[in-house]
Order: structure tokens, then C-alpha cells, then sequence
């Protein structure tokens, strides 16, 4: 408690002087870049929490119901397909590496770099929704949505009672009707699990549709590239929670 | 009675020129503030409309309760009247009531910072917070919702014919303007901090908001996909929560719970922190136990996030996850006795005086206790059997949140007005009104825990005429406790324009806020301070005044 009149008295001496120089994107109420970048990464970690426990309560939820229901979740998970959601796995971690290359290039002011990843960042990410899209469509057609969203398409689970050889595949072990009923379960969480996944990707790419546009223009070359960083966090983000969609939606004991 | 207030001579005194009131002036500079304090503003203008909505919904459920027959509302009126109680009073006004408002207000201030790390972030919170608020009032003017708040499954997915799915998108939406809150004091928090402000020189008022904001930030997210989730069953039929189709309403009450009860804490930290400054503040010392105290904070955040299932001993949990959260919500008493504790040795040989601020947190210390007692009474599972859905339960949670959290938000408002407006409120009839409160609240909630023990069950609009002497007590009480908040609204307005001056520190407290100018300026600090002198030191503030530092704009 030696200095009576700490209050009173000006942080860092150096400090106007140093005002004067600041890069036009440090905002007023930081005091340096670094405290401002930090800042801000620190606040993009945090929001990816609430994400994690925005999901977490739909893992929770598949958690249960697997246990309860692992009959029904195996034959379930045999409809989807697979070769569609390997295809999509790949899209994506592609996706996540021309992003990475994309943050690189923003750090080391490589515009047509930058506007290159991002590009085909957006077209991966688009791809991944159109290749989703087509699952959905496949869903619709075999009566797999839960519910009653469509009129004539309501969820019909008979084909898990009296399963159907097809393409050469052997038929699935038949069900019993009230564990075949719980694959509508299954088919919930499928769609709200990539149903938000899949907002997020929207999401996402609307949010990249912006950067890119900035980035045409020039944007993102003065060294004021939090937002990249930050959307590149985001996107990984989006990216790990479909790794573990994928062998949890469609790798249920599928070689045995 | 001895008094702490100090005012400036009154007849040269003024209000400083430049203030973050007056530096921009116009309707859409207040829209679109980045200004922490402005949003504050804003937070508290909101958070009292629908307070004082809330408040009239209470004050019908009170009415139809004077008489054993439902005769002012009917049955399915009388249901969504409450359930919109609950709405609004739970996600409208206590969740963001003191965060929103004086964390808001106080915290960048406190912890030597010009703002909030995000202002933006800030701003569109209030913007989230207005539009779950339109959309209950919204869903409340075409036909309201009769599910409680608890939104309980399949009552609210396949039964209800009222407005579940705009309620649950409001408060979708409102929960995301708390997120928001949370994420940026965290950060602020962390990031943000004046040179030598260290963790252990924050006022407990920061420690308390922290460890609310770990449970916003970690518990609303789940709420928010649980109400997704109830939308889309009621829409499209999905299963996740209907029994039929294998689903399990079980889950729906973990996965609600696992927000609400720590929401319970969202509401009741800040609180907590609010008493702290304003203990401290009146009886000239610092806080018994900082550390302690400040940790309890912490403890109370990491236990809340394990006791969410003892609302569901009734509901079909397993006996043995009964005794675990019995033996869990316990433990939850200990940090919050430590608080108490704490709080009583501070007063003990302090120099205490009575403004209206501390009479407030007397009333707090108090209630809060009987609350708290009667939580242990909930959570232990015999009597809980007995005790739950009954308005045994009714009293308990209104001693906490509205004994409790009222309390400190009403304390707190006294606490900070002069800082907010430059302007003392009347002395007298604050601590009146403070006074009338503590009546008032008594009147209307004991006679509900005598209700709840003789059997009389919560959300029914006719009871027995047995309970009839009991129920008139209440109501008479509800009366009161409404002029009691009606009085502050009066004078605090008033104050405004006819207030008397305050000067930078009437309270003598020690906190940064008190020492800058009031109102504040926009930027806070003309230079960031270095912060040498411990928290709550009043010797330190004594030498301070030798150097007094008059007022910048």
C-alpha cells in the first residue's frame, strides 16, 4: 500500500505515444493487438463450449437410446448409406484442410491464395450439403423421416419387420414390431443431430460467402485476420462434431 | 442514526458535464450504443416493463386465490395466467435481472476496463432479450401457454393447444441473449483486467458473476436444444420424447433440469455478489473470509451442475439416483452457509450503519437463509415426497428468488443509482419502501409454507375452504409487497430530476467505480489505473481523500 494515489495515476506512461501508432483495427477499449487478439480468440474457444453442450444434449440423448434400443439402432444405421457419408467425411476433412490453408494464407498476405482456399472451402462445404440433401431425398423415399412432416411419407417402419433383400445385399435380420417401431427413434436423432449439423453448415457457409467477398476486394491483407482465424476455428468445429456423427450414425456393427 | 453518506456541497455541486449520458444524444445513439453502461440502461428499462408484467400476473393468480372457488379465472385461464408468471419472472427478469443490469454496469468499471471485451456482442444480446420478450408477449396476447414454465413433456408436446411452440422459441432466443452475457463477462473478466487487478484483488461482485457466467454459458445450450427438440416433436412428430413411438418424457425433465437447476444459480450468484459489495460497503470492512467467499462462488457453479435431478424424485428416477442427489443437493448447502457465515463476521464489530442499500441486504440475509433452510427440507427425499408439487415448494423457491434475488437486485439498484445517474434517491422513503417489502414478502409467502405442509397442491385455481384464512393472508400480503415495488419505480423517477447530488463516492466505498466521476464517462478511465491497493481496503480510501480527484467532464 505504498502509493496512496495509484488510481489517479496513468497505467503506462509510454502509452500515448504508443496510441498514435496503434493499426486502425485495434478498437478503443483494448489497450494492445495482442490483448485484442487475445481476446477475441479466447471468446470464439468459449462460444465452441456452448456448441459442445449444445450437441452434448443430443449425445446424451443418442447415448440412452442406443443402449435401450441397439436392435433397432443396427438395422437402422444398415439403411443409411454408407458410401455417401464416407463420401461426405472426406468433403469435409478436405474442407477443413483448404480452410487451414486458407487461415495460412491470410497470415502470410497471399490474397489469391487466401481467395483460392476459401473457394474451394465454399464449394466442399456446398458439396457436403448437396451430397446430404440426396440422403435426405433417399429417406423421404423409403418412408424413413420421422413423424409426419410429409403427407403420404409418413415414418413406416414395416420394412424392419419384413426386411427385403436388395442390389444383391442379403435381407437384414427381421425385427420384432415394437423394437421396429424404435428405429423411429433412430431416425429423430439422425435428423436432429445432422439436421443441426447441417444449420451449422449453412450457417458456416453463408459466414464464408462474406469473407470471400471481403477477401476479393483486398480485405484481410493489413494483418487484421481474427476474423479468419476465428471463422477457421468454427469451421473445424463443425467439422469434428460430423467425425463423430459418422461412426455413430453409420458404423453401428456394420461388419458383422 | 449515524449515517456514511457524504455528499457534495449542494449548492456548488453539479453534475458533470460530460458523462456517457450526455456525450451523444439521440434516440438512435442509445439503439445502437456499443457503451456498456448505456446497455445497462437499456437492460434495466426492459427488464422492469416485463418485471412489472410478471408482477401483474401475480397479482391475478393472488386474486383468484382469495376465494376456495375459481371464480375470477377460470380453470385453463388461471393456468396460463401462472405459466406466464413463471415465463416471464424466470427468463424475462431474474436471469438477466442483476447480470444484465449492474454486471453490466459495473464490472468493466471495477476491473479497470473501458468495456465489455465484445460491445457488439453486448448490444445484441439486449436485441435477443427484446425479441424472446416480444414473442412471449406475443404468445401470451393470442391465446398464452398453459404448460408452467417447466414446459413438462408430452403435456407440452401432444396435449397443450396453446402457444408451446412460440413460448419455447421465445425463450430459445432470450437463452441466447445469456449466453452472450456469460461469454463476454468471462472473457472480460480474464482478458480485460486493469495492470495489478489480479484475481484476488477482484471484488467479490466479479467473482459471483463469473462463476454465473460459466453456468450460462454451460447450461443454456442444453436448455436450447432440449426446447429444439420439443418444437420439432410438437410440429413433426418426432420421437424423442414420446413415449409411443419408445421415446422417453424422463429424458426431457434430465435434460430440462440440467439447465433450470443451475439456473437457479444463474439467477442467485450475482445476487450474492451484490450483498457482498454492499456488506462490506456499510459496515466499513472488508469482507470476512475474501477468499473463502469468493471460492464458495466457484463451488456452488461446479456442485449446481450436479444436482439437477432432485426435481425429478416424483417423477420416476431410480431410488438410488434419489439417494445420490439427495447426499449431492446437500453438499450445495455448504458453499452457500460459507457465504452467509462469512457475511454475519463481516458485520460482527463493523461500523454498520442502516441505509436503504443494506436494510435491502439485511432483508436478503435473511430470507435467503429461510429459503436455503427450506431447500434441505426439499432435498432430502422423504420429505420431499411429501413436500414437492405442493406450495411448500412455492414458498421455498419465492423465499430464494424473490426474498433472495429481489432483495439483492432491489439493494443493488440502491447501491449503484448514484453511480448510474449522478443523483441520490430520498433517503426516507426508501428505506420505507425497503422496509414494506420485507413486510409484505413475509405476509404473502410464510402462510404458503403452512399451505404446502397441511397438503395444498401448487397450479390449481380452487382449493378447500380450510386453506381459505391461510390464502387471505397471502394475498393481503401480495397487496403490500406491490406497493413496496411500486415505491421504489415512484421515487427512483423522481430522483432523476430532483435528486440531490451524489458526487463521485456518497458511500465511502472502495470499489473503482467510486472512484471516477458519476455518471461515469464514456471511455470510464481518462487513463487506466494501476490498481496497488487491495480490495475492500478503507484505510487505503482514507489517505485517498486526502488527494481527493474531482471530477473530470
Amino acid at each position: 500500500m505504498s502509493d496512496s494515489h495509484a488510481v489517479a495515476t496513468t497505467a503506462d506512461t509510454g502509452h500515448v505515444g504508443a496510441h498514435a501508432a496503434h493499426p486502425p483495427y485495434l478498437r478503443h477499449h483494448f489497450e494492445s493487438m495482442e490483448q485484442q487478439n487475445e481476446t477475441t480468440s479466447f471468446g470464439m474457444w468459449l462460444f465452441l463450449l456452448t456448441e459442445i453442450m449444445f450437441f452434448g444434449g443430443l449425445f446424451t440423448a443418442y447415448l440412452i437410446y442406443r443402449n435401450w434400443y441397439y436392435p433397432a439402432f443396427v438395422a437402422a444405421s444398415h439403411t443409411l448409406n454408407i458410401v455417401e457419408g464416407s463420401l461426405n467425411t472426406l468433403v469435409l476433412i478436405t474442407s477443413s484442410f483448404t480452410m487451414a490453408m486458407g487461415v495460412w494464407c491470410a497470415e502470410t498476405k497471399r490474397k489469391n491464395g487466401l481467395i483460392l482456399s476459401l473457394v474451394a472451402t465454399l464449394i466442399l462445404g456446398l458439396g457436403f450439403l448437396g451430397i446430404k440433401a440426396d440422403e435426405y431425398h433417399e429417406k423421404y423415399v423409403k418412408d424413413h423421416i420421422p413423424g409426419h412432416a410429409f403427407p403420404g411419407h409418413a415414418f413406416d417402419a414395416a420394412g424392419f419387420v419384413h426386411p427385403v433383400a436388395e442390389d444383391g445385399k442379403p435381407a437384414e435380420k427381421a425385427l420384432a414390431p415394437d423394437m421396429a417401431a424404435h428405429t423411429e427413434v433412430y431416425f429423430s436423432l439422425y435428423f436432429a443431430m445432422t439436421g443441426m449439423h447441417a444449420l451449422h453448415m449453412i450457417i458456416g457457409i453463408a459466414l464464408l460467402s462474406g469473407m470471400l467477398w471481403k477477401a476479393t476486394r483486398g480485405g484481410y491483407m493489413d494483418g487484421n485476420i481474427a476474423f479468419v482465424e476465428n471463422f477457421g476455428l468454427y469451421w473445424h468445429f463443425v467439422d469434428i462434431v460430423w467425425i463423430f456423427l459418422f461412426p455413430l450414425l453409420y458404423l453401428i456393427s456394420r461388419y458383422n | 442514526m449515524s449515517t456514511i453518506v457524504s455528499l457534495p456541497d449542494q449548492s456548488t455541486a453539479r453534475i458533470p458535464k460530460r458523462n456517457y449520458i450526455t456525450n451523444e444524444n439521440g434516440l438512435m445513439s442509445w439503439l445502437l450504443t456499443g457503451d456498456h453502461k448505456r446497455i445497462a440502461m437499456l437492460y434495466l428499462i426492459s427488464i422492469t416493463f416485463f418485471f412489472f408484467i410478471g408482477g401483474a400476473m401475480a397479482g391475478l393468480i393472488r386474486l383468484e386465490l382469495l376465494t376456495p372457488q375459481s371464480d375470477l379465472l377460470a380453470s385453463d385461464t388461471y393456468n396460463k395466467v401462472f405459466t406466464m408468471h413463471g415465463v416471464i419472472m424466470v427468463f424475462l427478469f431474474l436471469v438477466p435481472s442483476v447480470p444484465a443490469t449492474l454486471g453490466n454496469f459495473c464490472i468493466p468499471i471495477m476491473i479497470g476496463a473501458r468495456d465489455l471485451a465484445f460491445p457488439k456482442i453486448n448490444l445484441l444480446s439486449w436485441y435477443l432479450y427484446l425479441a424472446g420478450g416480444a414473442m412471449t408477449l406475443t404468445a401470451m396476447i393470442t391465446g398464452g401457454v398453459d404448460t408452467g414454465w417447466t414446459f413438462t413433456t408430452p403435456l407440452s408436446t401432444h396435449f397443450s393447444n396453446t402457444n408451446v411452440i412460440t413460448t419455447g422459441l421465445a425463450v430459445f432466443i432470450a437463452g441466447f441473449s445469456s449466453i452472450f452475457t456469460g461469454l463476454n463477462f468471462i472473457v472480460t473478466i480474464h482478458r480485460m483486467r486493469a495492470p495489478g487487478m489480479t484475481w484476488f484483488k477482484l471484488p467479490l461482485f466479479c467473482w459471483a458473476h463469473y462463476a454465473a457466467s460459466v453456468l450460462m454459458v454451460l447450461g443454456t445450450p442444453v436448455l436450447a436444444i432440449t426446447l429444439v427438440l420439443v418444437v420439432l416433436e410438437r410440429t413433426i412428430g418426432i420421437g424423442v420424447f414420446d413415449p409411443t413411438k419408445g421415446g422417453d418424457p424422463i429424458l426431457f425433465q434430465h435434460l430440462f433440469w440440467f439447465y433450470s437447476h443451475p439456473a437457479v444459480y444463474i439467477m442467485i450468484l450475482p445476487g450474492f455478489g451484490v450483498i457482498s459489495e454492499v456488506i462490506s460497503t456499510f459496515s466499513r470492512k472488508r469482507v470476512f473470509g475474501y477468499t473463502a467467499v469468493a471460492f464458495s462462488s466457484i463451488a456452488i457453479a461446479v456442485f449446481g451442475f450436479f444436482v439437477w435431478a432432485h426435481h425429478m424424485f416424483i417423477m420416476g428416477v431410480s431410488n438410488y439416483a434419489v439417494l445420490v442427489f439427495s447426499l449431492l443437493t446437500m453438499l450445495v448447502a455448504v458453499p452457500s452457509a460459507i457465504k452467509i457465515f462469512n457475511w454475519a463476521f463481516t458485520l460482527y464489530k463493523g461500523s454498520i450503519t442502516f441505509e436503504t442499500p443494506m436494510l435491502y441486504a439485511f432483508g436478503f440475509m435473511g430470507l435467503f437463509t429461510i429459503g436455503g433452510l427450506t431447500g434441505v427440507f426439499l432435498g432430502s427425499s422423504g420429505t420431499d415426497i411429501h413436500l414437492t408439487e405442493t406450495y411448500f415448494i412455492v414458498a421455498h423457491f419465492h423465499f430464494v428468488m424473490v426474498g433472495g434475488m429481489l432483495m439483492a437486485f432491489l439493494s443493488g439498484v440502491h447501491f449503484w443509482w448514484p453511480k448510474m445517474t449522478g443523483r441520490m434517491y430520498p433517503e426516507k422513503i426508501s428505506q420505507l419502501a425497503a422496509v414494506v417489502t420485507f413486510i409484505g414478502f413475509n405476509l404473502t409467502f410464510f402462510p404458503q409454507f403452512l399451505l404446502g405442509m397441511l397438503g395444498m397442491p401448487r397450479r390449481y385455481a380452487a382449493y378447500p375452504p380450510e386453506f381459505q384464512v391461510l390464502n387471505v393472508f397471502s394475498t393481503a400480503g401480495a397487496s403490500i409487497l406491490g406497493v413496496g415495488y411500486m415505491l421504489p419505480i415512484i421515487y427512483l423517477l423522481w430522483s432523476l430530476k430532483y435528486g440531490e447530488i451524489a458526487g463521485n463516492n456518497p458511500w465511502q466505498a472502495t470499489g473503482l467505480e467510486w472512484q471516477i466521476q458519476s455518471p461515469p464517462l464514456t471511455e470510464n478511465f481518462t487513463t487506466i489505473p494501476i490498481v496497488t491497493q487491495d480490495v475492500y481496503d478503507y484505510e487505503w480510501l482514507e489517505r485517498q481523500k486526502e488527494h481527493e480527484v474531482t471530477h473530470v467532464g
